[in-house]
């Protein structure tokens, strides 16, 4: 039913599915614009592709900034390319608050893979969402999912709301730290120690790495569920060198293996899936309620009124609920 | 909302890449989202990037003189290609006499280090 109409009012659409779906780079790369620009479109098209999806490998790769995460990346397209997997990745950096642009250079560290026809790298700007993940990174996902790509991995700076994101949209976090980076770490400890599935120390050539994997397993022998005698998850790397980085590809696909076999994964992607259902309904209440820049102006109004102690900040907030249910019955 | 997108490339053996970071440095300030990929890219990698990337524009930087090979075989890669729509530009140390060789080839603007970051701007929202 649904497909019909879209290929009358969306032949474009049609063309970008079919082409994505054999694995056509110019269909991919445009679809992947898709997503990022215009949202309905974006939305018949995740619609349209969503059959072929769920068969990729998702990893999310996080950390500071700095810490070495695009070499590490570059590393593990290697390792995968290896063994004839079929590779693409989502780097993502900040859009700048003050201009809306961006400077995306992830890449950069990864250009040794450019002409590679196994391989596909895009750059996303995070756009609207400060410090998180761009909507459009899910739908990305789901593209190369569809497009047939073995492994996606998605690249991300971890600071703010990203960090939590990277775990709803990865069936496994790699979390990459670095000694040299101060105090960072420490005041990281507590919430990002809970998002890794696996812990890298980069740069091991420089001095401190390997007290700084001693504090990481420490850290981690204090988290709940923790037994003594687990097998330790953190890898020490130097992306410059090489050295660790089959380590930690070995590392990677036995927890893939492990977690599709214990029933951990599909676990996981059914709690993602979940998320995925509430970030989607919060996007689009909000854009009930902000539909047309009336709310804005009304916020506007309504908070002169609230400092003039008129009336609450709650009771204006009911108030418009029951506004909307009104006019929705 | 579809914002512009924008690879900054070097092509070429020079590792000269402070202006090449300016310029993508001075484009994101202006609203732009760019992509930078560093020295030494050979004609093929600047182009698959340029598709994977989707880029509306492709800025070429070249100080060692190799301009009138290198700036011609992107353009014509990208024909070969099907994406001759993306717009190609050019910067660097390049002189006015091959200015007309170099836009019989594709490349649709030039810009010499005098040119100033506005040039480059005013250049970018002008095409559609
Ligand atoms: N000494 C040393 N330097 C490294 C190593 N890995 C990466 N670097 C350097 O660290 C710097 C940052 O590396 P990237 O791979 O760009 O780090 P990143 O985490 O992706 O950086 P952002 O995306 O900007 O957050 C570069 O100058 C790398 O050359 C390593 O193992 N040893
Ligand atoms: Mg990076």
């Amino acid at each position: 039913m649904i497909n019909c109409c879209i290929r009358k009012i969306f032949p474009e659409i049609e063309n970008l599915s079919n082409g994505l779906i054999k694995g056509d780079t110019r269909s991919i790369a445009k679809a992947l614009s898709v997503v990022e620009n215009c949202r309905d479109k974006g939305e018949l098209l995740i619609n349209r592709i969503f059959l072929e999806t769920g068969k990729s490998s998702v990893w999310g790769v996080t950390g500071p900034p700095g810490s070495g995460k695009s070499s590490l990346v570059d590393k593990l397209i290697e390792k995968e390319r290896s063994l004839s997997r079929k590779v693409a990745v989502i780097a993502v950096d900040p859009t700048s608050p003050f201009s809306g642009g961006a400077l995306l250079g992830d890449r950069l560290r990864m250009q040794s893979h450019a002409t590679d026809p196994g391989v596909f790298i895009r750059s996303m700007a995070s756009r609207g969402r400060l410090g998180g993940l761009s909507n459009a990174s899910f739908d990305a996902v789901k593209i190369f999912d569809a497009a047939g790509f073995n492994t996606v991995i998605i690249e991300t700076v971890g600071v703010g709301q990203s960090e939590i994101e990277i775990v709803e949209l990865s069936d496994l976090v790699i979390l990459v730290l670095a000694p040299g980076m101060g105090d960072d770490i420490q005041a990281m400890k507590a919430g990002i120690m809970e998002i890794g599935d696996i812990f890298v120390v980069n740069k091991k050539d420089k001095d401190g790495a390997e007290k700084m994997k001693t504090e990481i397993e420490y850290a981690l022998s204090l988290k709940e569920g923790h037994h003594k005698g687990d097998r330790s998850n953190v890898v020490m790397t130097s992306a410059k060198s090489g050295e660790g980085t089959d380590m930690l590809h070995r590392e990677i696909c036995d927890q893939v293996k492990l977690s599709s076999s214990s029933g951990g994964l599909r676990e996981r992607k059914l709690r993602n899936t979940k998320k995925e259902i509430e970030r989607i309904f919060n996007m689009k209440i909000s854009e009930l309620f902000y539909e047309k820049g009336v709310m804005s102006s009304k916020i506007e109004q309504a908070a002169v009124e609230i400092q003039n102690k008129s009336m609450s900040p709650y009771e204006f907030v009911g108030k418009e609920i029951s506004l909307f249910k009104g006019a929705n019955k | 909302m579809a914002k512009k997108r924008i690879l900054i490339a070097k092509p070429g053996l020079d590792g000269h890449d402070r202006g090449a970071k300016y310029v993508a440095r001075a484009l994101k300030d202006a609203g732009y989202e760019v992509i930078y990929t560093g020295i030494r890219q050979t004609p093929e990698a600047i182009v698959s990037t340029a598709i994977q990337e989707d880029v509306d524009f492709i800025g070429l930087s070249l100080l060692s003189g190799a301009h009138n090979e290198l700036f011609p075989r992107v353009v014509e890669l990208l024909d070969n290609k099907g994406a001759e729509d993306i717009i190609v530009f050019g910067g660097g140390v390049i002189p006015i006499d091959d200015f007309d060789y170099l836009k019989s080839k594709g490349v649709k603007a030039i810009f010499t280090p005098g040119a100033q970051i506005k040039d480059i701007i005013d250049f970018i929202e002008l095409q559609n």
